[in-house]
């Protein structure tokens, strides 16, 4: 059974009650589990520790202990200098983040969710993204935009967009998103470290899920590279690609899908920009199927460019047309059963096996072989 | 108190200098640093603080340079309206002709170690932190000698060994960037300011305020000057600002009124304002200016104000003609040696579009270049995806 053990280190200052919650190596050797939320707070912590430049700046980060709770203790301590409470005013404070960030600071901005991103896009794109290139080369940018992003619950149309595809269409920035706690820990410090811009895309709903995690990835020199998807599942008869959230889902349906001896290969995509391409056609080629899975709307999606990446790669090993999974094409209603229609759920995902290439001859051949020993050949 | 003569010929050597050195602003003229009392044209106005003294000091020394680095950037901007019309230049180019004065003296007031950051009308600001006029012809006609190696064009002029932070077209944004330059050089404890410039136009940008609003409860040492030229592109001020009084506009912080058409006076506020921005947080400079040129090559600038308007301050309010006569009046320079000057920036100002107009374009592969600090072996498409695609270092 996996072993918990958590050490808490008291912050700077012993009037104040919460102290950073740090997540340390036990002796044992058995796996650790620790949250999204812990893996997060840790590498922010992590790497504040390590560089001075890095600051954390946005809406209730400090005093209030951050809104979903990411940034508990970093102001105890760290103090104000480096932990920023922001007013509410998005353009202003990623305008002065990216400022900050051209002088060769290293800011982390919070948006409280991406929602709010769209205040401050243009400092995104235009003074962040762009600034490398239109500079040539003078003025690098190394700050981070974090922040849940997507689908919470119940949270109505105008907090529960997905912003994946947005960002990743525009070169200059780097786009990540996590599933899991390694994930998490992973990928902020890869992105705290980038000099270029980073916008990681975390999500709500997964912040106080556990996942287990090695002592590797405990350690603080842990990273994961960018720009590298993970097989979070091997198999031969289909590729299923997702990310955040969605991961989780193509695991389960993954297993159910493995009852009808469909086995599936998952794709943690991690990097949405730069999308790994190389892993995803090099597992279509494997399996002569994809299925790409997002929470966030089907047109011009993170889908829609696997799919191209897919049929222009890699046609010919295709026995199947490509397919999506997405959000409905609709703005996030609230009522429950409406939302559950919205957002893609382990069904739809298992309703692949249903479609037309599924059915086709060679496939059937291979589900007949695994299932009864019979070949037809 | 017998003032040196500016000596002509001494100035005949330097014609002879190699072109490939860097053209720069600062050449000694007159040496001499007898200083000069006279007072700027006319007084500040203030709202929450008490205005500098309208009292200025200068010398001969810093008279001459003033002219000849307002000269300079005059036919700097001439020749671009040329070149824009024969075609060399393309897509926007937005000139600062009758602006010098708020370039130069607020260059003056500063060290490199303070940070300037402006919008899209930034060719005599990069001139003044210290770029050459062969980076700025070649950028603007899109060669490798650019300033940005000709991937940026007339608005994205950077030079950030000199703290200049460009170039930046998306009206108001320099404003809140601005200011987290600011933030940074109070974080790295580096006793130093950002002079965050902006228009009439961008004065009503929402994140200007926000970003005021966080400096001043930050305590940040932002400068925000406003170089009101009175019309944001065709609308005058009047039609797009509530209270166009520009330098009242930040309510908490303090703001002064300069006539941005008297270097002297642009000098002395900028000075203030480094030193209140150091103690007490953010201020507004608003800089009463004019610009000769419409306020792109595209826009002849006659349509929405009269052509005796612009005569008007031609005559009235010119900064050069201001230095001229002052010059002349305290007998610091000869019309001659003046005329001479002129001479001479002009022949720079042609030689260096010469060197630009044979400098080439940007190899094919650098398209791909820059497009992140860390590439990590990423790979880009061209238009054509199969045929062009490249590896990102």
């Amino acid at each position: 059974m996996l072993a918990i053990a958590r050490q808490r280190i008291l912050g700077q200052s012993f009037q104040k009650i919460r102290p950073a919650v740090s997540v340390l190596r036990s002796y044992s050797s058995a796996a650790k589990k620790i949250t999204v939320r812990e893996a997060l707070n840790s590498a922010l912590d992590e790497e504040m520790s390590a560089d001075p430049k890095v600051f954390l700046m946005g809406e209730e980060v400090g005093e209030y202990q951050g809104a979903y709770k990411i940034t508990k203790g970093l102001l105890e301590k760290y103090g104000p200098e480096r932990v920023l409470d922001t007013p509410i005013t998005e353009a202003g404070f990623t305008g002065i983040g990216v400022g900050a960030a051209y002088y060769g600071l290293k800011p982390v901005v919070e948006f409280m969710t991406f929602n709010f991103s769209m205040q401050a896009i243009d400092h995104i794109i235009n003074s962040a993204a762009k600034s490398n290139y239109m500079s040539a080369g003078q003025i690098s940018v190394p700050i981070v935009f974090r922040g849940p992003n997507g689908a919470a619950a119940g949270v109505g149309a105008q907090h529960s967009q997905c912003y994946a595809s947005w960002y990743a269409s525009c070169p200059g920035l780097k786009v990540l998103s996590p599933y899991n706690s390694e994930d998490a820990r992973g990928l902020l410090k890869a992105a705290i470290r980038d000099p270029d811009p980073v916008v990681f895309l975390e999500n709500e709903l997964l912040y106080g899920e556990s996942f287990p995690v090695s002592d590797e990835v405990l350690d603080s020199s842990f990273c994961i590279p960018i720009g590298k998807a993970k097989i979070e599942r091997e198999g031969k008869d289909v590729t299923i690609t997702a990310f955040s959230k969605m991961v989780g889902y193509a695991l389960k349906a993954a297993e159910i899908l493995e009852k009808d001896g469909i086995h599936a290969e998952v794709i943690n995509l991690r990097s949405i920009r730069p999308l790994d391409r190389t892993t995803i056609n090099a597992s279509v080629r494997k399996t002569n199927r994809l299925v790409t899975v997002e929470e966030g709307f089907p047109q011009h999606g993170v889908g829609a460019e696997i799919c191209a990446s897919v049929v222009e790669e890699s046609f010919a090993y295709l026995d199947a047309p490509v397919e999506r999974i997405a959000g409905a094409d609709v703005p996030m209603p609230y009522a429950a059963n409406l939302e559950r229609m919205a957002v893609p759920q382990i069904e739809d995902i298992i309703q692949i096996q249903e479609s037309e290439g599924y059915n086709s001859f060679a496939f059937v051949d291979t589900v007949v072989c695994a299932g009864n020993a019979s070949v037809n050949n | 108190m017998a003032l040196s003569r500016f000596a002509s010929s001494s100035r005949s050597g330097s014609l002879l200098k190699p072109l490939s050195s860097a053209i720069s602003l600062r050449r000694p003229i007159s040496t001499d640093t007898t200083p000069i009392t006279l007072e700027t044209s006319v007084p500040f106005t203030a709202h929450q603080c008490e205005a500098p003294s309208r009292t200025v000091q200068t010398t001969a020394n810093e008279l001459l340079t003033f002219f000849r680095d307002m000269a300079l950037m005059r036919r700097m901007e001439i020749a671009a309206d040329s070149l824009y019309k024969a075609k060399l230049i393309r897509g926007f180019c937005h000139l600062y002709d009758g602006q010098e004065a708020v370039a130069v003296g607020m260059e003056a007031a500063l060290t490199k170690k303070d940070c300037i950051i402006t919008a899209y009308r930034d060719h005599c600001t990069f001139m003044a932190r210290g770029g050459t006029l062969l980076e700025v012809f070649a950028e603007l006609m899109g060669r490798q000698a650019g300033c940005s190696r000709g991937k940026g064009g007339s608005m994205h002029f950077y030079k950030k060994d000199s703290n200049f932070y460009g170039g930046h077209g998306i009206v108001g944004a320099q404003v809140p960037l601005g200011c987290g330059l600011a933030f940074a050089q109070k974080y790295s404890k580096d006793e130093a300011v950002t002079f965050a410039l902006y228009g009439d136009g961008a004065a009503n940008q929402g994140q200007l305020f926000e970003a005021l609003n966080i400096s001043a409860l930050w305590d940040l040492p932002a400068i925000l000057v406003c170089e009101n030229n009175h019309y944001g592109m065709g609308t005058a001020e009047w039609r797009a600002a509530k209270s166009p009084a520009y330098y009242k506009r930040g309510d908490y912080a303090p703001g002064l009124k300069v006539d941005g058409m008297d270097v002297l006076a642009v000098k002395q506020a900028c000075t203030f304002a480094k030193e209140h921005a150091l103690k007490n947080g953010p201020i507004i400079l608003e800089m009463d200016t004019y610009r000769y040129h419409g306020h792109s090559m595209s826009d002849p600038g006659s349509t929405y104000r009269t052509r005796d308007e612009i005569t008007g301050v031609r005559q009235e309010r010119d900064p050069i003609e201001r230095i001229r006569k002052l010059i002349l009046s305290h007998d610091l320079a000869t019309e001659k040696e003046l005329k001479d000057i002129e001479k001479e920036v002009r022949k720079e100002v042609d030689d260096a579009i010469a060197q630009a107009k044979e400098n080439p374009v940007p190899e094919s592969s650098e398209l791909f270049t820059n497009v992140y600090a860390k590439g990590l072996g990423v790979e880009s498409f061209g238009a054509d995806r199969k045929e062009v695609r490249a590896t990102l270092p």
